[in-house]
């Protein structure tokens, strides 16, 4: 026991090191009126995220991390436990009820949450990707292969026909969509090569953060094998910081080095993925781990 | 009020009354001081159904004025049906005089084209408009196409473009096509040809674009800026009648349209065609 205690503190040591590119702080996220009360009265001790106060619903609280460039952190969970609320509203997808989430760019800092929303949008075209689970969500089916990642390059200026094609097949052939293929609509395609589009698409303005929602949850295990292998190679090729929201811990193993574990919309621990799985700590990660591994 | 004064108040002929000239006049302000970015107006009934005319209508009735000239074309044509009632409707009831010359008219009503020549700093020209959007077909969604109008968010425009040519080898888009008004808002130049466009750039004309069915009003000030949009290495073309001339003036500077089912060609411009056989265009 001491040795592992000991583990764990060099662990958050080295969670504190600088070289952060996307840091939240206090992240919450509150469906209805809220006070400290209110907020107190949900979590993993009361066992909702729906206060028996009021009914507002407590969906994330307090969640604070870090991620350096070239690293992935996973957040896991059950459905319902605030994992995708915290990429959405990283995402710009929902706004957040307190905190902040700050990138850590060349030219300096930015604040995600307290932008606006067409301040946002342009984050989204040159500096944070999401990949969602359903490429539905995150493509335009009814547009081409490389007309759906000729979207971002044109919105970030991209005017050139030749060039934009250029880095289109580049990125496809990249993520492993047969060239052959760029100029047929999304919607002919299978869920696997659809979200090698969506991955190239994610990547096509090279942003230095990318947010997955479980990326490989509608696919089938096979095909979800070969789409794990990709993103694994990219995130080791490009130095992008990468959160990985999934239930699924083979993909948080596969993908990440430190995780967080979510339940009720708190963090309930937090440890490099590796240890996580070996010795899980709160009861609710044991329960997680032990299910995983069934 | 007497019977007879009822009957003199009928007898008035106009079709506007002053407070509609005064909210189109109010819109057309607007549209000129915010070059490309579409005002909504009250689009009035007109004695024309909605989409043959009716914006151009009410734009043209709300600014012409009694000593004015007024010319109107249909697809380059004086002579044609819509051209000569819309003529007809605008000259009896406004007062105001009618002509075929492009130089003589103070406003140019027109569907399809730009007159090949005659318009200067004093003209007007009045475009009728079926789809004032220029992202409908990307977007039907008003509340995003507002909002994309907003932050200037045309990259689906973009791919609209990028994938007419990859399907097509080329971009077919031919009549209305988007171009940025003074560096600022996509419009539709609906429905000129491309012919067209770059004459639209640094005019030294207004223009006015009417919608009524769709209820909105835009406008191009004089010598602004229009940019058709246009890949870095795709160059923008007009058509090209391939070294036809005109059937009747012989000349190949003019835009031409093919009879159906022939391979003769006339100018679309009928008065600049009769003006260039007389030797006077």
């Amino acid at each position: 026991m001491t040795t592992a205690s000991t583990d764990r503190r060099f662990t958050v040591a080295r969670l504190s090191v600088p070289a952060w590119m996307l840091k939240v702080e206090g992240l919450g996220k509150v469906y209805g009126p809220h006070d400290d009360r209110i907020v107190g009265s949900t979590g993993p001790e009361a066992g909702t995220a729906k206060s028996p106060i009021n009914g507002s619903v407590v969906a994330a609280w307090n969640v604070s991390f870090a991620v350096a460039a070239g690293e992935a952190l996973g957040i896991v969970g059950e459905s319902g436990s605030g994992k995708s609320t915290v990429l959405r509203c990283l995402a710009g997808d929902t706004s957040s009820t307190t905190g902040s989430a700050t990138i850590r760019l060349a030219d300096g800092d930015v604040s995600l949450l307290d932008a606006d929303a067409a301040k946002r949008r342009r984050l989204r075209i040159d500096t944070v990707s999401v990949v969602y689970q359903d490429p539905a969500e995150g493509l335009k089916l009814n547009v081409t292969a490389g007309g759906n990642i000729a979207e971002p390059l044109t919105a970030a200026g991209w005017r050139n026909f030749g060039k934009i094609r250029a880095r289109a097949s580049d990125l496809l052939s990249r993520t492993e969509v047969p060239l052959n293929r760029m100029d047929d609509l999304v919607r002919a395609f299978s869920g696997g090569m659809r979200q090698r589009v969506q991955i190239a698409k994610a990547l096509a303005n090279s942003p230095s953060v990318v947010l997955f929602d479980e990326p490989t949850t509608g696919l089938d295990a096979s095909v979800a094998a070969g789409v794990l292998d990709l993103i694994r190679s990219l995130l080791e090729e490009h130095r992008i910081a990468a959160v990985v929201v999934s239930h699924d811990f083979s993909v948080i193993e596969m993908l990440t080095q430190r995780c967080l574990v979510m339940q009720h919309g708190r963090v309930v621990e937090s440890a490099l993925t590796d240890q996580l799985l070996e010795d899980p700590h709160h009861p609710y990660t044991q329960r997680l781990v032990a299910a995983a591994r069934a | 009020m007497t019977i007879d004064e009822l009957i003199d108040e009928r007898s008035n002929t106009e079709l506007l009354d002053e407070f509609a000239k005064r909210e189109i006049r109010r819109t057309i302000l607007s549209a000129v001081a915010i070059p490309g970015y579409q005002v909504p107006f009250g689009s009035r009934e007109m004695p024309v159904a909605r989409g043959w005319g009716s914006g151009g209508l009410q734009v043209t009735l709300a600014a012409v004025h009694t000593d004015d000239i007024v010319k109107v074309i249909d697809q380059g044509d004086d002579d044609g049906v819509n051209a000569v009632n819309l003529r007809r409707l605008i000259t009896t009831s406004t007062g105001s005089q009618e002509t075929s010359v492009a130089d003589e008219a103070d406003i140019v009503q027109s569907r399809h084209r730009v007159p090949e020549d005659g318009l200067d700093e004093s003209s007007i020209l009045v475009l009728q408009v079926p789809v004032p959007e220029p992202l409908r077909g990307v977007e039907r969604d008003m509340r995003e196409l507002a909002r994309m109008h907003a932050e200037a968010d045309y990259s689906r425009m973009w791919v609209s473009l990028y994938e007419d040519k990859v399907r097509n080898g080329v971009i077919t888009q031919t009549t209305g096509y988007p171009c940025l008004v003074n560096g600022r808002y996509v419009v539709a130049t609906t429905p000129i040809p491309r012919w067209d466009i770059p004459r639209l750039h640094d005019a030294p004309f207004i223009t006015l674009f009417g919608a009524g069915r769709e209820k909105r009003i835009y406008a191009i000030p004089p010598y602004t800026e229009v940019e058709p949009l246009t890949f870095e290495d795709v160059p923008f073309e007009v058509e090209d009648a391939d070294g036809a001339h005109c059937a009747l003036c012989n000349s190949s500077e003019s835009f031409l349209v093919s009879l159906p089912n022939s391979s003769t060609w006339l100018c679309s411009d009928t008065d600049w065609c009769r003006r260039n056989r007389k030797g006077n265009a």
